[in-house]
């Protein structure tokens, strides 16, 4: 369980505060959405509940970061990343750089974790497998198309078999086939108990993968609640996000003078 | 004649590994900001006797010139021994080595990177490169229109490398490569007899000509 507690973060050499009392908590096994406009606030929130802000990037915390109990304040970058992994929007920056193959890449974080050698490979193979990318073992990580780097970074996280992960955009490079193997991905790693925060700009995405939704508008929490709540609120778009295609459906079926039942039906 | 010397010598290498092109650009690039600024200052403010041309108060000296001809010929030939050594050497193999001698990983990393960062810019120059002439920016022509068309284009090319150095870190941080203790390595570099054998006698060259410099054999300058 992780539990961020009135958070408040700024930059380093900021006056004032991207991201405003936030209050999040990701029990075991579920998985949070997190939406929001461009700026709003997304990217910073999933450094915070990492940790990484402060710990690794500076910059001013107020409020607290708890994990499974224990407060995470002024721990070692190292040791968070034992207990949060964290995936970033962009593929290209999230390679290391020292892996010859997509193996040796997907291979370097339970090699990171002190594990022993065949653990390490059997990891590897498992998160391969889970993202479908096993043809893709033996590839230069350095020549991937947008998406498979996106897939390949999700594997090398899923790989370390952290128990809360933070993804920031993880579908932003990918096609509908590869959102659903990441969707999929995910359930499944929920399924075995592992607490997840999704930032993302495609609602749809969240609404068949979340259980529960928090929509943040200019460094705030503005909206917290199941996720058919969230997504279907009336101020959505006020907010700058919009709303998934079922409810968008919905709404122009309602205006349509039709039942809106019908839809839901389909759906 | 060091420098010149290095120069010839790395270049040879660099032609020997197919990357003698690149390698030049990219050192040139390197080069380049440093190399018209000490240009500027020195050949107008260094004193001399010789005056080649005036302009306004400023007087050219044949001595400021010098200076400035030897201040970028070592610039030049510290870029492209640092380039040839990006260019050719694999960055993991780098690290792992160097973790396999006993090294902290966080310090191979910092060193595999600044060996990544060689190819990463030039590739990264030349898409900014072709994104400022395609807005219009002079990176052909005039010596004096390319000195001009330099600086937008270095800024940039800076400015995103160190940006992606450093999520690149974070991004390494949060897969525990931070953390402290013996990892067990999957992979581990070769290392033929031969190259240990010139590892060693470059190091001993390397040695005999600090010796040699220190009790004056080898003059110091160009
Ligand atoms: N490294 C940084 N230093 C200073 N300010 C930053 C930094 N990163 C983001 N900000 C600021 O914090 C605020 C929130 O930005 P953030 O990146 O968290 O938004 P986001 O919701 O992730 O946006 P996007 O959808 O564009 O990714 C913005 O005002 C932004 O300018
Ligand atoms: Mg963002």
């Amino acid at each position: 369980m992780l539990v961020l507690r009135g958070a408040s973060y700024r930059y380093a050499g900021y006056a004032k505060p991207a991201v405003h009392d936030i209050d999040l908590t990701l029990a075991d096994g579920e998985i949070v959405g997190l939406v929001g406009a461009n700026e709003a606030g997304k990217s910073t929130i999933c450094l915070v509940a990492s940790g990484l802000a402060p710990a690794s990037i500076g910059g001013g915390l107020t409020g607290s970061l708890t994990i499974d109990g224990e407060p995470m304040a002024g721990r070692p970058v190292h040791e968070l990343a034992a207990r949060v992994a964290v995936g970033f929007q962009d593929p290209a920056t999230q390679r290391s750089g020292i892996a010859a193959t997509v193996f040796e890449e997907v291979a370097l974080g339970p090699m990171n974790l002190g594990l022993p050698a065949a653990e390490t490979i059997a990891r590897a193979r498992e998160a391969l497998g889970l993202l479908r990318i096993g043809d893709l073992a033996e590839r230069d990580p350095s020549r991937l198309s947008g998406g498979q780097g996106q897939l390949v970074a999700i594997a090398s996280l899923l790989a370390m078999r952290p128990r809360h992960v933070v993804l920031d955009e993880p579908t932003a490079q990918l096609d509908p086939e590869g959102t659903r193997l990441v969707a999929e991905a995910l359930r499944s790693l929920a399924g075995t108990g592992t607490a997840l925060l999704v930032a993302e700009q495609k609602t749809d995405l969240l609404d068949t993968l979340c259980g529960r939704v928090m929509v943040v508008s200019d460094g705030r929490i503005v909206a917290d609640g199941p996720t058919a709540e969230v997504l279907g609120d009336e101020r959505l778009e006020g907010w700058g996000v919009e709303p998934p295609s079922r409810v968008r459906l919905a709404r122009l079926v309602q205006a349509r003078g039709l039942d809106p039942a019908l839809v839901e039906a389909g759906a | 004649m060091g420098p010149l010397a290095i120069i010839a010598i790395v270049l040879a290498c660099a032609a020997v590994a197919g990357v003698a092109g690149r390698l030049v650009k990219v050192s040139a690039l390197f080069t380049l900001p440093i190399a018209i600024s000490v240009v500027l200052v020195s050949v107008f403010t260094r004193a001399g006797t010789t005056v080649l041309f005036t302009i306004g108060p400023f007087d050219a000296t044949l001595e400021g010139v010098e200076f400035a001809a030897q201040t970028v010929v070592r610039l030049f030939a510290i870029s492209t021994a640092i380039s040839l050594f990006g260019m050719t050497t694999d960055p993991r193999a780098f690290v792992l080595d160097l973790e396999r001698r006993g090294l902290s990983p966080r310090f191979a990393f910092v060193a595999a990177a600044t060996v990544e960062a060689v190819p990463a810019m030039a590739a990264r120059a030349a898409t900014i490169a072709a994104a400022q002439r395609s807005r219009g920016l002079d990176t052909e022509g005039s010596v004096l229109a390319r000195a001009r068309g330099f600086l937008p284009l270095i800024v940039p090319v800076v400015l995103s490398s160190l940006t992606e150095v450093e999520e690149r870190s974070l991004a390494l941080e949060v897969r525990a490569f931070g953390r402290p203790g013996r990892r067990h390595l999957l992979w581990a570099p070769g290392d033929r007899s031969w190259e240990r054998i010139l590892r060693w006698g470059l190091a001993v060259v390397l040695a005999l000509l600090v010796v040699a410099r220190v009790a004056g054999i080898v003059p110091g300058t160009a």
